[in-house]
Parts: C-alpha cells; structure tokens; sequence
C-alpha cells in the first residue's frame, strides 16, 4: 500500500514536472532546437571566465537549463527608451537567446563596456548611444519576487501579531521574532543613542532584503539564482538609502566635527585643511565601502562555488573520466561552499545593518 | 567591467521598488509587529511585577494571619485563664453567699425556734394555770362543802393577802 503511494506521488511529481518544462518550453521559440543544431558540430572550448560571468551578471531572459543545445529560459519584458525611436516594449524571447537582431536592437556580444546589453543600430550597421534601458531583466524580476515575498512575509507576520496578542509566536512569527529582537536590541538600541525606534523599521528591512535575496542566491534554479545581493547596482541604492538617511538626521555636531574635528592638532586643520578633507571623504567612503563590501562579498562566494563546478567541465574536456572523477570533489567542495555562503549570507546581512546602524549613531550622537 | 558598473535598468527599479517596499513595510509590517512586540513585553513586565507583588502580598497576607493565630491563641489563653479565674470567684463568692445565706437561715431558724420555744412555754404555763385553777376549784369544792374549812382557807388566803 505504501509503495504504491510512494509510486503514485513520484508518478504526480514527474508529471508536474513535465508540465512545467512545457509551459515553459513553449516560451521559447520552437525553431531554436533546429538553427543551434548547424553550431553545436563546432563545439566551443569551454571557458570557465565566460561561464561564470554570465552566471553572476544579469541577463535580458531567465536561463532554467539546457536540453541538447536547446535551451529553455523564461523571457522577460524588455522595455527601452530610444531617444530616436521613443519607446519599446517587447519580450526578450524575440532575441532568441541573443542571437537575433529585433526590430533595430541586438544584444551585444563584443568584448567591452556594452558586452551583454541591448545596442540599437541603424540598417547601415552604425551603432546608435546605449538606449535608456529598465528592461525587466532576470535580477530586476527577482527584485521584484523578493520584494513581494518580504511584503507577504511580514505582513502576514505582522497579522499573526495582531491575532495572537500578548501570547507567544507561532510558527513564522516564531521562527523570525529572534532575528526581529536582535536587530532591535543588539543592533539599533545598541548603537543609536537616540530615538533609535525612528530607525527599527530601516534597519529590520535592509537587513531582511539582503538576508533573504542571499539566501535566494544560493538557490541554484528558479526562482533563486539570481546575484541580486552580488549585483553593484542594488548594493548602490542600498548604501546611498543609508547615506540619505544619515545625511538627513545628522545633527549639528556631526557636521561640525567634519570641518573641525575635536583632538587633532591645529597644524592639521589650517592652513592645509588635511583632517577636514579626509572626514569629508569619509562621509562617502563610508557607504561606498557598504556597497562595495556586499557586492564583492556575495559575488565573491558565487564564483569561487562555480569555479568549482567549472572544475568539472575543465576536466571533462580533456578526459571524460576525470570530469566524472573530479566531480567528486567538486561537489564536496561546492557543498561546503554552499554552506559557508549561508553564514556569509548572514554576516553580510548583519554587518550592512550593523554598520548602518553605527553611521546612524554617529550622525545623531550629541557632542561631548 | 560589466560587472562592477550599474546598470541604470537595475538601479531605477531598486530605487522604484525598493522604496515602495521600505514604505509599506514600514507601514503595514514593522510598525504593528514593533508596537505588538512592545505591548507584549509590557504586558509580560507587569505580570511579573504583579506576580511578585501577589507573591508579597501574599506572605504579607499569610504573616498577618500567623500574628492573627497567634493573637487569637493568646487571647484564648487568656480568656481560660480569666474563666479560670472567674469560676474560682464565682465559686467563692457562692461559698461566701452560701455561708452568709445559711447562717441567716440558722439565725432565724434559731429565732424562730427561740420564739416557738418561748409561746409553748406560755402556753403550757397557761394552760398549767387553768389546770391548777381548775383543780384547785375541784379541791375547793370539796373542801369548802364545810364552813370549818371555808375559814381555815380564808384565812391562808387573808395571810398571803398581807404578806404580799
């Protein structure tokens, strides 16, 4: 009887399975399978760098995996602004996976600043400026997943606050109210002296935002994968929310102590202002050095876990048995990898909170 | 470089999105979990406060009833020791009474039979008296049939008249 069960959900499960690879399949154009067959005979080296660049940078669709040459993605909207040809909107499947030119817009496939994105030229082949690009791409849609998933989170949460008042958590809210205290207490009323409740609700987001978009990141297919958190442009708006929220609250002895700061010898401040120049600095150093340490942090443990995988695939070219042999190790490898990024996961987390917490401090702190 | 340079794509909708989300977090999320995680630790503060004053109160409460036991131990005491006390009065006192009540009883008793005594003794000298007269009468009857003896008495009598 249980066997049979056991059967029939596997039965289920492939279906399911089935299902899904259909759907998702008939995304994709059907004529692909047949033109990727001509290039497939001339078979790439592989190349670890490409591999892995392509895998921690963005991208106009969402890859799920390849089948024979053919691959299966989710095609995300593409909208462009061109100042010639005004506004564009269309899915990505029309690149066919960057190898078709669409309307006047290809993807650019040259070594370069633009490698990757979406160049417009004209019918004589010369190359137009970059368009205005916020095209849905396969970071922005995880954006935008994640952020829908922390909204149902936490105001379901928050729900489950108003139901069961004054009683003990249950369930989710359980799981996560150790995380909430800890920010409340250890990061904020720690390090803000002042109306630290006015920075609660910042610090608990950033620090869920980042938490949860690692842990999405180490999820290998969809709808993880995406290096949100390892991607300079979301780090950026990051560090420059806390930059703005520093900046406003700062009080007067903050600014201040950033032209004359108190114990530095006079010789340091005039007649060549070194010490103001360098608290000045600072003020930019300080997110800037919030945006780089994220990005380079999470981006560093994707590489290193497919610089492993790649391992495999290194070896597979010279010999298919040491590609299977290697695998072995790789695997191990990426399984520690793996469990190491959901500490860094953490940290990272807790130190952008922590750190931007600390800026907060610094900014409201009354003089001595 | 790719990596390292925004995209502007990108950093629009983080910016776009990400304040929308800081807002309605904010708003709908952070504020009621934060004021529910205050009143609950509230709530939780003045139980414990409130247990502890119960439990205060309440070894105030059970000393108080001790001094009460104690109290109502010794006032019991003392009122055995005062009943004890009263009985052997009362007693006394009834003893005393007792004595008082029946030495007046003697007394009167005594009078009474001082009194009965003292008539009975009248009477029965009464009644001596007129069973001398009456004898006497019978004698003189007898004796005085003669004038011989009519004299004789006479006379005893006349002498006794003048000794008197």
């Amino acid at each position: 009887m249980k066997i049979m069960q056991q059967t029939n959900k596997r039965l289920l499960t492939s279906i399911l399975a089935a299902l899904f690879v259909i759907f998702l399949g008939n995304f994709t154009y059907a004529q692909e399978a047949t033109e990727h067959a001509e290039q497939a005979h001339e078979k790439e080296p592989f190349n670890p760098g490409t591999y892995i660049i392509e895998h921690i940078g963005d991208s106009y669709e969402w890859h799920i995996f390849t089948y024979h040459d053919h691959h299966v993605s989710l095609p995300l909207p593409v909208i462009l602004y061109s100042e010639h040809t005004g506004f564009h909107f269309f899915m990505s499947s029309k690149f066919e996976h960057g190898h078709k030119k669409y309307n006047r817009f290809h993807i650019d496939h040259r070594a370069g600043a633009t490698k990757g994105k979406i160049l417009e030229t004209l019918s004589d082949g010369t190359t137009l400026e970059r368009p205005w690009d916020v095209s849905i791409t396969k970071n922005t849609l995880s954006l935008l997943l994640s952020l829908i998933f922390l909204l149902w989170l936490f105001i379901s949460i928050a729900n489950a606050y108003k139901r069961n008042k004054d009683k003990a958590p249950k369930g989710m809210q359980s799981l996560l109210e150790p995380l909430i205290l800890f920010i409340r207490d250890d990061i904020a009323k720690a390090s803000i002296a002042h109306h630290a409740e006015k920075y609660i609700p910042y610090l608990l987001s950033i620090f869920f935002f980042i938490f949860f978009n690692n842990l999405f990141g180490l999820i290998p297919i969809i709808p993880g994968g995406a290096n949100l958190t390892g991607n300079i442009a979301v780090t950026m708006v990051l560090a420059i929310f806390t930059f703005i929220i520093t900046s406003v609250n700062a009080n007067k002895s903050y600014w201040k102590h950033l032209i004359d700061a108190p114990g530095v010898p006079w010789w340091l401040k005039f007649p060549l202002p070194l010490m103001p120049l360098v608290e000045i600095m600072g003020i930019f150093i300080k997110p800037f050095v919030l945006m780089i340490r994220l990005f380079a942090n999470i981006t560093a443990g994707h590489i290193i876990a497919l610089g492993f995988f790649s391992l495999i695939f290194i070896f597979g070219n010279l010999n298919m048995y040491a590609g299977y042999g290697i695998s072995i190790l790789s695997i191990a490898f990426t399984v520690f990898m793996t469990v190491l990024e959901f500490l860094v996961a953490f940290i990272q987390a807790y130190v952008f909170a922590l750190l931007s917490a600390l800026y907060f401090g610094m900014a409201t702190e009354e003089s001595h | 470089m790719g990596l390292v340079t925004p995209d502007f794509g990108l950093l629009f909708w983080m910016i776009l999105s990400f304040s929308i989300v800081l807002f309605l977090l904010k708003k709908f999320a952070w504020k009621p979990i934060l004021s529910a995680l205050k009143e609950r630790e509230d709530f939780i503060e003045q139980a414990l406060q409130s247990a502890e004053k119960a439990k205060e109160e309440m070894s105030k409460l059970q000393a108080s009833n001790e001094k009460i036991i104690k109290e109502a131990r010794n006032e019991r005491d003392r009122l055995l020791v005062e009943a004890r006390e009263v009985k052997a009065t009362i007693i006394n006192d009834a003893k005393e009474q007792a004595t008082v009540e029946g030495n007046k009883m003697i007394e009167a008793a005594k009078r009474a039979i001082e009194n009965e005594k003292a008539s009975a003794l009248n009477e029965i000298k009464n009644s001596i008296a007129n069973l001398s007269i009456e004898i006497a009468e019978k004698i003189l009857k007898e004796n005085l049939s003669s004038s011989v003896n009519q004299q004789k008495v006479m006379d005893t009598y006349l002498n006794e008249v003048k000794l008197n």
